[in-house]
């Protein structure tokens, strides 16, 4: 029998999350590539990584700071031009509470 | 030769001298776009009317003496950077209609230093994908064999090369974008140390492995058009503030005494005997020039692919969380409400590899599974940089195929996402350690497909890199073909 790591309950509960949603034959489909592709990560279990400082930023950097003085910003009217519903001067979206 | 067909330093030596100009440059290439552009689909957006007005300028500016880095030269910009008043897509039908109100940093470093933008290539959807067949805006053909594929992300900066609709590009590189394009395309494609290259105005994929580079028809050209990308911007945290040679300097040194590691966990089964072969007279090639091949182990190989699809997604699951029908982009109409039209608007506007990341991303960093992926990928990642640190202690650069087979056709591996992973095995670990990589053409497989080789180098190390490349440009004799498209 094949190895289950992830279940369609499971990818249905990650798409909420991910906020995104699919259809029943998208899910048959998903879910069956997202198992091969865990399956796949069960390798790096081989690795010993006792006492390992993970590393993720190659680079390291401190915190970058800069002097806290106003610089050029885009004007509200660039800000708002990509909206696909502004007015006002806000971005407009569907209702949100009932 | 037509103008489209030389390299920005032969056409610069041109500009100087008054023989020809960037208007006659910028038509010769717009000409050839026309001819081919049909069969290799390189573009998403042509810049054809500011191009010709930008070139004009340059002559001007040439008329008068003023002759910089790349002035009149027409470049052509991934769909991944923000072009002010330009479309931006990534590739995307969720940013199908996106006009960025400011330009990236690299595209104003070009713009100062005269290039010509042709227009904006062609990509897999947010830079996920290894054959630009992810793409919204449809597929790119290899300019080789129009049946095959061009490699990916950045497919369409290194065909436009390679056809000769462009004179040089900028890609991007998270797990090997700019590389195996760039090998599979017969160019040069040079990924830069992490920082060393602004990030600013690039699209994010994977904010701790993403790096800016160029697509060039040789290793002078590469030189060049590092010498206007690099270095610090305070705009980008992560930059860095290292000090920028001039990379030309590194043009046409010798290489004799060099200590060239070869790991053995790069000539695996399953590489392509045609790409090896390539590879292994690469090899002789360096060692005819003075340098000396030495056996070195990166012995977490094996581990990259898996540490990458990890660390990328969960990146990307949240970089991407952005798009979500509210300040730009594309809106679903049907959504209801709030919730519902984040949902309808997410499902329409992404295509199923970019979903398929997210949703590796979203599950390796909730609640319950962070440590089992992402904090076990973190930590394999430090022994993947280890394996680097502890093989350059032991070599000034690391020799590898680019690639592990020759361009595959279209079609071949969009069923079989593991399959299409596979195709970055060699390239994945420069961007997990941070470090640069440069991929060289290397010769042809019988089928007339090219073959790179990869070079790798420590941190900032990126002119040692072009020292190396140039020098076995300059002996390997690689046949001068150009495509057949």
């Amino acid at each position: 029998m094949e190895k289950i790591r992830i279940r369609k309950e499971e990818v249905a509960h990650v798409a909420h999350l991910a906020r995104l949603e699919f259809s029943a034959e998208e899910m048959e489909k998903f879910t069956a590539q997202l198992n091969d592709i865990l399956l796949y990560m069960d390798k790096l279990g081989e690795v010993d990584t006792a006492g390992v400082e993970p590393v993720t930023h190659a680079i390291v950097r401190k915190n970058a700071f800069r002097e806290d003085a106003v610089g050029a910003s885009l004007p509200p009217e660039a800000s708002l031009a990509n909206a696909p519903e502004a007015r006002g001067g806000c971005f407009q979206v569907p209702k949100v509470i009932e | 030769m037509e103008l489209y067909q030389l390299t920005i330093h032969e056409l610069l030596d041109r500009l100087r001298v008054g023989e020809t100009t960037s208007v006659a440059i910028t038509a010769s290439v717009f000409g050839r776009i026309d001819t081919v552009e049909k069969e290799v689909h390189a573009y998403i957006t042509l810049m054809r009317e500011t191009a010709l007005a930008e070139a004009e300028r340059a002559d001007e500016r040439i008329r008068k003496g003023e002759i910089g880095a790349l002035t009149g030269i027409p470049v052509a910009l991934k769909d991944i950077f923000c072009t002010k008043g330009v479309r931006t897509t990534c590739g995307s039908r969720i940013l199908e209609n996106f006009i960025p109100p400011y330009d990236a940093t690299v595209v104003e470093k070009l713009r100062a230093a005269g290039a010509v933008f042709t227009g904006k290539t062609n990509m897999d959807e947010f830079a996920m994908g290894s054959s630009t067949e992810t793409s919204f805006f449809g597929v790119t053909r290899n300019p080789w064999d129009l049946d095959r594929i061009p490699g990916g992300s950045s497919g369409g900066s290194a065909a436009a090369v390679a056809a000769d609709e462009c004179i040089a590009s900028i890609g991007s590189d998270t797990g090997g974008s700019i590389r195996q394009p760039a090998a599979l395309c017969g160019v040069v494609g040079l990924k830069p140390t992490y920082g060393r290259v602004s990030r600013f105005g690039l699209i994010a994929f994977a904010s701790s492995l993403d790096q800016i580079g160029p697509f060039t028809k040789d290793v002078e050209d590469c030189a060049i058009m590092m010498n206007v990308i690099a270095g610090y911007d305070p705009r980008e945290s992560t930059s860095v503030p290292e000090e920028v040679p001039d990379y030309r300097r590194f043009l046409g040194r010798e290489i004799e005494g060099w200590k060239v590691g070869i790991p053995k966990e790069y000539f695996i089964a399953g590489i392509d005997p045609e790409v090896e072969a390539a590879v292994r007279r690469a090899i002789r090639v360096v060692e005819g020039a003075g340098a000396k091949c030495i056996e070195v182990s990166l012995p977490h190989t094996g581990y990259c692919l898996a540490v990458y699809y990890i660390v990328a997604p969960a990146e990307a699951c949240s970089n991407l969380a952005r798009y979500d029908g509210v300040k730009y982009g594309f809106r679903s109409g049907e959504g209801r409400d709030l919730m519902e039209m984040y949902k309808k608007t997410r499902a329409a506007g992404f295509g199923a590899e970019v979903k398929r990341r997210i949703m590796i991303g979203t599950y390796a960093l909730s609640s319950g599974y962070y440590d089992a992926y992402y904090k076990k990928a973190s930590q394999v990642r430090a022994l993947i940089k280890r394996d680097f640190d502890e093989a350059f202690a032991k070599c000034d650069v690391i020799l590898t195929p680019t690639t592990p087979t020759p361009a595959f056709r279209v079609g071949e591996r969009t069923d079989d996402p593991m399959q299409m992973y596979l195709s970055d095995i060699f390239t994945i670990s420069t961007n997990l350690a941070g470090i640069p990589g440069i991929s060289v053409p290397c010769g042809f497989t019988a089928a007339g497909l090219p073959v790179g080789v990869q070079f790798l180098a420590s941190h900032f190390q990126e002119g040692r890199l072009i020292q190396f490349a140039s020098a076995y440009e300059k002996q390997a004799h690689i046949e001068q073909r150009r495509p057949t498209v």
